[in-house]
C-alpha cells in the first residue's frame, strides 16, 4: 500500500497485483474507446446526465464535454498503465500529478466494477463475498468482488497518503 | 465538533442582478450519493476543486452521504456546467438545477 517518501508516493506490487491493476486500468481503456457504448450501464455512470429531466439540454452539454472528459478518462487509466512495472512486481514510484491520476483512475474502475457487481447503498462486501464464495469459488463473481474492495483499499491508501 | 464557528466560504460571487434575467440568474451543482465513491474521496475533491476547508468539505460530503445529495456550488449556468464536467472527472455523480 502507497506511503509518502521524499515527496513521492511509493508503493511495492507483487506481480498478481501488477496483473490485475494492468487489466483492470486496460478495461477502462476499452471501455472508453472501442467498446463506448451510450446504453451500457457504466459510460451512464461515467458521464452522468447533466439534467436528468432534460435529454436535449443534457445532450448538448455531453457534445460539448464528453470528447475532453473521455481523454482525461483514458489519460487517467494510461497513469496506471505507464507507472507499473513490466510483467514482475516491483515498486511504483508517483509524483503528486500521476498520484492524483492514479487517484481519479482507481475511482472510474471502482465505478464500472461497482455497477457490474451491482454495489448498492449498505451492501456489505464481506458478506457478498461470503455469498459467492458458498455459490462457487472459483466464480468470476468471487473475483471481481475480491478486486473491487482491493481497489478501494489501494484508493483509500494513496488518498492518506496524499492528505497525511 | 463545536468551537469556534469556521467562516463560510462563498463558492462563486453573486452576479450583479440587474446584469442577467432573473430566470437566469442562480443555478446550482448538486452532487448526488453513490455507494462506490470512498467518504474520504469525496471530501478530498470537494477540497481540491472549490477549495473548501476540510471542515466545509466534510459537512457537504455528510450532506450527500446522509441526505441524498447536497448542494455544491452556486452561480450562473455556464460556471455550474463548468463545475459539473469537472466533478465527472473525478467521478462524481453531478447534475446541474435551477436553485
Amino acid at each position: 500500500m502507497f506511503r509518502r517518501q521524499a515527496g513521492r508516493y511509493v508503493a511495492t506490487f507483487a506481480v498478481d497485483e501488477v496483473r490485475v491493476l494492468r487489466k483492470v486500468a486496460s478495461e477502462v481503456v476499452g471501455l472508453l474507446t472501442d467498446g463506448f457504448d451510450h446504453t451500457d450501464p457504466v459510460v451512464g455512470r461515467l458521464f452522468p446526465a447533466v439534467y436528468p429531466e432534460d435529454a436535449a439540454g443534457s445532450a448538448e452539454f455531453r457534445r460539448y464535454t464528453e470528447g475532453d472528459l473521455k481523454t482525461a478518462k483514458i489519460d487517467q487509466a494510461g497513469a496506471i498503465l505507464a507507472a507499473l512495472p513490466d510483467e514482475a512486481g516491483g515498486e511504483v514510484r508517483l509524483d503528486a500529478e500521476a498520484a492524483e491520476a492514479w487517484l481519479r483512475a482507481l475511482n472510474d474502475a471502482r465505478l464500472a466494477m461497482g455497477v457490474r457487481l451491482e454495489i448498492k447503498d449498505g451492501t456489505d462486501l464481506g458478506e457478498e463475498l461470503d455469498d459467492a464464495v458458498a455459490e462457487d469459488p472459483a466464480s468470476s463473481r468471487v473475483f471481481q468482488l475480491s478486486v473491487y474492495a482491493y481497489l478501494g483499499y489501494l484508493q483509500e491508501s494513496l488518498l492518506n497518503a496524499l492528505i497525511d | 465538533m463545536g468551537g469556534m464557528a469556521a467562516p463560510q466560504v462563498a463558492p462563486v460571487e453573486t452576479p450583479a442582478t440587474h446584469e442577467v434575467p432573473a430566470s437566469e440568474r442562480q443555478w446550482v451543482t448538486i452532487v448526488w450519493d453513490d455507494p462506490v465513491n470512498l467518504m474520504t474521496y469525496v471530501t478530498w475533491v470537494f477540497q481540491k476543486l472549490f477549495g473548501y476547508s476540510r471542515e466545509k468539505a466534510e459537512e457537504l460530503m455528510l450532506d450527500v452521504h446522509h441526505k441524498g445529495r447536497a448542494v455544491v456550488s452556486t452561480g450562473a449556468r455556464e460556471r455550474m456546467e463548468h463545475d459539473a464536467s469537472q466533478l465527472h472527472a473525478y467521478g462524481l455523480w453531478a447534475t446541474v438545477d435551477r436553485s
